[in-house]
C-alpha cells in the first residue's frame, strides 16, 4: 500500500512538479517546432506523484521483475515522461534537449526498447490499456504482486480498442490494474464534448464493472489518497477519473486546446517561465 | 522426381493420399509447446474451435485467454503478455488478425519487439464457401513488409506443427498462416525444417524451369511438375516455407539452375511470396518470372477446387505457366 504523505513531502512534491513543468517547457523549445505542450503540463502533478511517491522502482535497476509497471497509452504526452524519469534518476537531464532529434534515445512518441524504464511503445491511441490488460495477467499468471497503472486520456476513449480492453479487464477482475485517465477535454480538433462526447463518463466504466474514483487532477494529495482507495479493491480493475487543466501553470495555455500539439516559440516560453519561476517562489513561501 | 533425401510422403500421389487442414498442425504444435513451454500462453478472438486452439484451452485453461470477437485488444493483450516473460500466440482468422489489427500488432509486437505469434488462419481462396471477406489473400504482403518480421507458410499439417513450434525460437513476432480446407500431407516427421531455409521437393538434372511455391499450394506445383515430366519437361520444385527471412542463397542458386522460375500462391500476386523472390531476383538473378496467384481481384463462394480452377491456380494453371516462361527465356 502507497504511504501517505507527510505535509513537508507534499510541499517537496509541488516544488518537483514546478519544476518539471518548467523544464517541459525548455524541453519543447529544443525541438524545432514540433511536440505536444497542453498534455505534458497537465499531467506533471500525476507523473511526480508516480514517480516520487508511488511507484515501486528503482531508477538504476529499471528491469526489476518486481517493479510496478507505468505504461503511457497516450503517448504524444511522453515529455512529461521523460522530464519525470530524469528527475528521479534514470537519465542525465541533459539528454532531454535530445527529444525528437536524429539519434536520441528520446522518440518523438515512446519507444520501449529505445529506452530503459518504458513498459511499452505508444502513440497510436488506444492500445496502452490493453497492453496493461496483458501485463497485469502475466503478474497474476507469474503470482506477482506489481500494479500495472496504465495512464491514458479522454480522447483515446473515441478509440474502440481501448473499451474492448475495458470490457476485458472487468471480465478478468484485475484489481491491480489502476487506470488514471487524463480527463483534460481537449484534444486535436477541439473540446473533446464537442468532437465525440463521453459523458457521461464514469456511469459507463461503472457498467463495465469497474471500480471508479472521480478526482480533480492537478492535486498532488489529492491523487496519492486516491491510489491509496485503489489498492483497497479487491476483486474490480480500477480506474481514477483525473480531471486535469490541461496547460496547467500558464496562464494564456491553460484549458486552450490549441496547445494541444504545438510547442511554445521562444517568447512564448520565456513567459511561461516567467509565470512557473513566480509560482514556484509562492510555493517556496508557503 | 520427388526428392527421397527429404524423406517426404510416398503416397503424395495416391487417390487416398492422407488429407488434413494446416490448421490441425497449429493444434498439434500448440499442445506441444503447452507441455514442454510454461512461458507459452493462448489468446483467442471468438473463434478457439475452428483455428484448433480448443485443445490448448481445454488442458491448460489458466493460460488461455478469449478476448471475445475484439482482435485490436487481442493483439495488444498479447504484446503486454510478450514483454513480460510470456510467449503469447494469438489465433484468428487472417483477414481480422493481421488484417483488421494490422496496425496494433505493427505497433505493440513489431516495432515493440513483444513476443507475440500471430496464426492466422482460413488464408486463400482455399477458405471456400464462406466468401472473399473471409478468404484471406493479402496477409503474407501485409506481415512481409515489417522490418524484422518472420513469416512462415507450412505446406501441410506436418509441417505446420514443426513451424508452430519453430516460431518459439526467436522472441519477437512471427506470422503463421494457416488454411480451412484439408490438403495433402506432402511431408513425414523426419522432413527437415528449417526457417530462412527453402527445399527442393522435387528434383532434376537438367531442369528448364523453377517453380517456387508457399503453403499447401506446394501440392498443386508438385502435382504439374509430375504432369509435366511425363510430357519429357523437366523442373525444380522448391518449397518456400519461409517467406521472410527468405532464403537468399537457396533461391538464386535453383532460379540459376534452370534460368526461368514460375511463382505459386493462394494470395494477390502482388506483394506476396511471388513479389519477394522477385524483389530478389531482379537485384541478383534478371531472368523471366510467371507468377500463380490471385491476378488484382477478390475471389468468391465455391469449393476450394472450383475456386483453384476458376482463377489460374490448379496444376493445369501451373503447366501453362511453366511453358509460358520458356517461351520468354532468351
Amino acid at each position: 500500500m502507497v504511504a501517505d504523505l507527510p505535509q513537508e513531502k507534499i510541499k517537496e512534491l509541488k516544488l518537483k512538479a514546478n519544476a518539471a513543468r518548467q523544464l517541459v517547457i525548455e524541453t519543447l523549445t529544443q525541438t524545432g517546432g514540433s511536440g505536444h505542450t497542453a498534455g505534458p503540463l497537465g499531467m506533471a502533478d500525476i507523473f511526480t506523484a508516480f514517480y516520487f511517491h508511488i511507484l515501486n522502482h528503482d531508477p538504476k535497476k529499471p528491469e526489476l521483475p518486481d517493479r510496478d509497471r507505468l505504461i503511457l497509452s497516450n503517448g504524444h504526452i511522453c515529455p512529461i515522461r521523460y522530464v519525470s524519469m530524469a528527475q528521479a534518476g534514470y537519465f542525465p537531464l541533459e539528454e532531454l534537449k535530445t527529444l525528437r532529434h536524429l539519434n536520441s534515445r528520446l522518440q518523438g512518441h515512446p519507444h520501449r526498447t529505445a529506452l530503459p524504464g518504458l513498459e511499452t511503445t505508444s502513440g497510436p491511441l488506444g492500445e496502452g490499456l490493453s497492453q496493461g490488460v496483458g501485463i497485469a495477467l502475466a503478474g497474476r499468471l507469474d503470482k506477482k504482486d506489481y500494479y500495472t497503472y496504465v495512464l491514458t486520456s479522454d480522447g483515446e476513449h473515441e478509440e474502440g480498442n481501448t473499451w474492448e480492453a475495458a470490457m476485458m479487464a472487468g471480465k478478468e477482475k484485475l484489481h491491480h490494474l489502476i487506470q488514471v485517465i487524463d480527463y483534460n477535454n481537449i484534444q486535436i480538433d477541439g473540446k473533446v464534448e464537442d468532437v465525440m462526447p463521453l459523458e457521461p463518463f464514469r456511469a459507463k466504466y461503472d457498467a463495465f464493472n469497474w471500480h471508479t474514483i472521480d478526482i480533480p487532477g492537478n492535486d498532488i494529495e489529492t491523487f496519492v489518497k486516491a491510489i491509496q482507495e485503489a489498492q483497497t479493491v479487491t476483486d474490480k480493475p480500477i480506474i481514477i477519473i483525473a480531471r486535469t487543466i490541461p496547460g496547467k501553470g500558464v496562464s494564456f495555455m491553460e484549458n486552450d486546446y490549441r496547445w494541444h500539439g504545438v510547442p511554445p516559440k521562444p517568447e512564448e516560453a520565456e513567459k511561461a517561465l516567467a509565470e512557473l519561476k513566480a509560482e514556484e517562489e509562492k510555493i517556496k513561501s508557503e | 522426381m520427388l526428392n527421397q533425401n527429404l524423406k517426404l510422403n510416398p503416397k503424395l500421389f495416391d487417390e487416398d493420399v492422407t488429407q488434413e487442414p494446416t490448421r490441425a498442425g497449429f493444434g498439434t504444435g500448440l499442445m506441444h509447446l503447452g507441455e514442454t513451454n510454461p512461458n507459452v500462453v493462448v489468446l483467442s478472438a471468438d473463434l478457439t474451435g475452428s483455428t484448433q486452439a480448443n485443445k490448448f484451452a481445454e488442458k491448460f485453461p489458466e493460460r488461455f485467454f478469449q478476448t471475445g470477437v475484439a482482435e485490436q485488444n487481442m493483439a495488444a493483450v498479447a504484446a503486454g503478455l510478450g514483454v513480460t516473460g510470456k510467449i503469447a500466440f494469438i489465433s484468428s482468422y487472417a483477414t481480422f488478425s493481421p488484417g483488421k489489427n494490422w496496425e496494433t500488432i505493427r505497433t505493440t509486437a513489431v516495432y515493440n519487439e513483444a513476443n507475440v505469434k500471430i496464426a492466422g488462419h482460413h488464408s486463400g481462396v482455399m477458405t471456400g464457401p464462406d466468401g472473399a471477406t473471409h478468404q484471406a489473400t493479402e496477409d503474407i504482403a501485409i506481415t512481409r513488409c515489417w522490418p524484422n518480421m518472420h513469416v512462415y507458410v507450412p505446406c501441410d499439417a506436418i509441417e505446420a506443427k514443426k513451424a508452430t513450434i519453430a516460431s518459439t525460437n526467436i522472441n519477437t513476432a512471427v506470422y503463421l498462416r494457416y488454411s480451412r480446407d484439408k490438403t495433402p500431407i506432402i511431408t513425414t516427421d523426419e522432413t527437415p525444417f528449417k526457417v530462412g531455409k527453402v527445399q527442393t521437393f522435387w528434383v532434376n538434372e537438367n531442369p528448364k524451369v523453377t517453380i517456387f511455391a508457399t503453403g499447401y499450394m506446394l501440392y498443386y506445383a508438385l502435382l504439374a511438375a509430375k504432369e509435366l515430366e511425363e510430357e519429357k519437361l523437366q523442373v525444380l520444385v522448391v518449397n518456400v516455407a519461409t517467406v521472410k527471412p527468405l532464403d537468399n542463397e537457396g533461391i538464386i542458386q535453383a532460379a540459376r539452375d534452370s534460368q526461368a522460375v514460375v511463382t505459386v500462391e493462394d494470395h494477390q500476386v502482388e506483394g506476396g511470396m511471388g513479389s519477394a523472390i522477385a524483389e530478389l531476383l531482379a537485384k541478383t538473378t534478371p531472368l523471366p518470372i510467371e507468377f500463380i496467384g490471385l491476378q488484382n481481384t477478390f475471389a468468391e463462394s465455391g469449393t476450394p477446387k472450383e475456386l483453384i480452377e476458376k482463377y489460374g491456380m490448379d496444376a493445369k494453371a501451373i503447366k501453362e505457366a511453366v511453358k509460358r516462361v520458356i517461351r520468354r527465356k532468351s
